[in-house]
């Protein structure tokens, strides 16, 4: 594997490969010093071209317990903003000698643009509203440290499907292992043809939680209301917030999951976040530790790759 | 100084016969089988070829004045040649835009001596910015003949109306001559945030859609103002099939309306855009395997008019941007006609009429372009083999930029002269100059 762009890059079995070795960065991660030389003498540049304190911090933390040095670039720190392109960006960045790129960017597709031009392995850290491929892997990784089995799972996806990455990945992700995926919201919310995206729909959360095993909240962005997609914050909470009393209507065995940050009072109601079927926190442990599985992987096959070429 | 082309077939006014041409001074003198030829004539082979009416362009931007890193009039005019072109009509978003008399004459006087004629069009509204009207009048009495915001449409209803009533009483200056709106139609407050069709493909990609109604709702709305004020409006670069069947509905009711659509919408769907190589962004967007069904049933059956280019040169670095940040277009003179021969099933005469005749009439200059290969006609032709394939390649076009979305495909139809007024400006595959 030299890039990882999107969750269809892994299939099921490169998922699995991925928290294999996720379970055993796990117990690194338990140790009083939570740190091995794996990646010894690899750089690795973490390209931001879009704001992202917890994925830029999470993927920085994975590579400095990897040992691996760690180069910054932000956008607002660059030439991205005097013209020039993104070719020229990645190839300056790549001429100081980077073994891995990890590229967050608010255009869809950059990552993918990125690999074409770049020697270097291309890590996703989510672009634009196309894929954030780490989130839905923390996010398997989650689920399954529950000892939930994926097979016939019954997750469900509330919230801004249209702008999202993390619902576009999830789905796939959800989908490749086995789950069946509920996407739920307003039909503004929801990108035209959506039936490309494979999963049901529904307009009806109360409808949906008594069905549910994981109901997974999207964090809702206040500019949709600009934008007449939906009346008013206050409305989608009450119609597709997680509010006390729909807690009460999902299954005492269900998880409650959220990529963060959460809009306190819109997608989840303050008394429901300290809910004991919440996630969230594990949700950001699972980060690091599926992060550096992701880049060890990466940097390790890709130099077998060149060894072997 | 003559040509004798000889061992052709020619689309004369009966259609495709075996003929020789022979062309004296700038016109055709003669064609048949056992022409006189003067001693001192060019003799060209056109064995296995046809020799047709020089085919018109309605939609080049040749980036001239203001981005000539990205095309000139010359080097667009010899990419037109090498593409079978003798005329092209030179879109007005250039920078300044053209939409003064004074910028009109600066492009015809740079375009002397070019390749091939270059028609400019000229903008509806001052900078095509959708407010005040251009001096339409004075551009008609120059003989301005297209009036566009291409890159942009016209937003306000009540301007657009007022734009056609005011071309309507041109055709005082024209002789009759009719005054063409070409309008781009894209209601913008739907197309806002998109980059592609907005479909299945936009859905999964995670790219912002312009949906299909941004181009019909235009449509409607123009046809309904022809309708009331009689001014011809012509819809450029067709990309939807409910816009295809807007157009065959209003032409059966008598409005005066003509259409073209560009090659990439019959050759390419918004699938491509699944790499995110920005060289398959371009406005109107690439649409679905239906919209290229129902585009190429409008050509065949006579629903739109014309092929054209919307030939957007960009230079090669500014397609090396993110999908969302990159300017739309693709390059299209070097390769619409081998396009159209290899992927439309249609008669040579029919292509000839959606390259050539009818472009040709739309744009004003039909007395010189886009007629019969007969005695007496001007002699703007070009010489194809039909049958003959090549690749396309980017980096081997005159344009000076690269930004095919062909690039590698090999198809038919390779253009080996082309004349221009009695003089070859394409000979034997090679821009004369």
């Amino acid at each position: 594997m030299k890039d990882l762009l999107t969750i269809g890059d892994l299939g099921a079995d490169g998922i699995q490969e991925i928290m294999h070795a996720a379970d055993s960065f796990a117990e690194v991660c338990q140790r009083p010093i939570p740190k091995v030389p794996a990646l010894r003498g690899k750089t690795i540049a973490s390209m931001f071209f879009e704001d992202s304190t917890r994925t830029r911090t999470s993927f920085e933390t994975a590579a400095k317990r990897l040992s691996a040095d760690v180069m910054n670039f932000s956008a607002s720190s660059s030439s991205v903003n005097k013209g020039e392109s993104l070719r020229d960006t990645v190839e300056t960045i790549e001429a100081m000698g980077v073994d891995a790129i990890i590229v967050r960017h608010k255009s869809s597709g950059a990552p993918e643009q990125i690999s074409r031009w770049a020697n270097a392995s291309v890590i996703n850290g989510g672009d634009g509203w196309h894929a954030h491929p780490t989130q839905s892997l923390l996010d398997v990784y989650t689920i399954r440290e529950e000892g939930r089995t994926f097979d016939g799972l019954r997750i469900a996806i509330v919230g801004d499907i249209s702008h999202s990455r993390v619902a576009r990945s999830n789905i796939e992700a959800f989908h490749t292992l086995g789950a069946e995926v509920t996407l739920v919201a307003p039909p503004t919310l929801l990108p035209p043809h959506v039936e490309a995206l494979g999963a049901h729909v529904s307009h009806d959360l109360d409808a949906v939680l008594a069905n549910t095993d994981v109901l997974y909240l999207l964090r809702m962005q206040h500019e949709r209301m600009d934008q007449a997609l939906v009346p008013s914050l206050g409305e989608y909470h009450r119609a597709f917030g997680l509010t006390l009393d729909r807690a009460k209507q999902l299954p005492s065995s269900a998880l409650i999951m959220h990529p963060g940050p959460m809009n306190r009072g819109i997608e989840i109601s303050p008394e429901v976040i300290d809910d004991e079927r919440v996630r969230v926190l594990n949700q950001v442990t699972n980060g690091v530790i599926v992060r550096m599985a992701v880049l060890y992987l990466v940097l390790g096959s890709a130099a077998a790759d060149r060894s072997a070429s | 100084m003559s040509l004798f082309i000889h061992g052709g077939q020619i689309l004369g006014p009966n259609g495709v016969e075996r003929a020789d041409v022979l062309v004296t001074g700038s016109s055709i003198v003669g064609t048949g089988l056992d022409l006189p030829v003067p001693g001192n004539a060019r003799h060209i082979d056109a064995s296995g070829c046809y020799v047709m009416p020089g085919l018109v362009d309605l939609h080049a931007h040749l980036r001239e004045p203001g981005t000539e890193e990205a095309e000139t009039i010359e080097t667009g005019a010899r990419g037109a040649a090498l593409g079978g072109y003798t005329a092209i009509v030179a879109m007005p978003n250039t920078t300044p835009t053209i939409d003064s008399p004074s910028l009109v004459r600066d492009v015809l006087a740079i375009a002397e001596g070019a390749l091939c004629e270059v028609v400019p069009a000229a903008a509806m509204t001052v900078g095509r910015e959708g407010k005040l009207l251009t001096p339409m009048g004075e551009l008609a009495r120059m003989g301005v003949r297209i009036f566009t915001d291409d890159g942009r449409g016209v937003q306000d209803p009540a301007l657009m109306r007022s734009i056609m009533e005011y071309a309507t009483g041109l055709e005082a200056i024209t002789g009759g001559a009719p005054v063409v709106l070409a309008q781009h139609c894209e209601i913008e407050a739907l197309s806002a945030g998109g980059h592609m069709h907005e479909g299945e493909w936009s859905t999964r990609l995670g790219i912002g859609g312009q949906p299909s109604e941004a181009e019909t709702l235009m449509m409607l709305r123009d046809i309904a103002l022809a309708r009331r004020t009689g001014a011809h409006i012509h819809f450029q670069h067709v990309s939807t099939g409910e816009g295809v069947e807007i157009i065959r509905q209003a032409k059966a009711d008598g409005v005066k309306v003509t259409a073209e659509v560009t090659t990439h919408h019959f050759t390419l769907t918004d699938e491509a855009c699944s790499s995110y190589d920005p060289v398959f962004k371009v406005h109107p967007p690439l649409r679905t395997a239906a919209d290229v069904d129902a585009i190429r049933a409008g050509l065949a059956d006579g629903t739109i008019d014309c092929i054209a280019t919307d030939h957007a040169p960009h230079e090669p670095h500014t397609k090396e941007f993110p999908f969302d940040q990159a300017p739309p277009g693709m390059l299209g003179l070097e390769s619409a006609l081998a396009l159209a021969l290899t992927e439309l099933d249609l008669p040579i005469e029919r292509v000839s009429e959606l390259m050539s005749s009818n472009p040709a009439a739309i744009a004003g200059i039909g007395d010189r372009h886009g007629n019969p290969v007969e005695a007496g006609q001007r002699a703007n032709l070009v010489v194809v083999d039909a049958g003959s394939e090549w690749t396309i390649r980017g980096s081997a076009m005159a344009s000076r930029s690269h930004n095919t979305p062909y690039e590698g495909r090999t198809v038919k139809g390779q253009v080996r002269f082309t004349v221009l007024d009695g003089e070859l400006t394409v000979d034997d595959g090679v821009a004369t100059r």
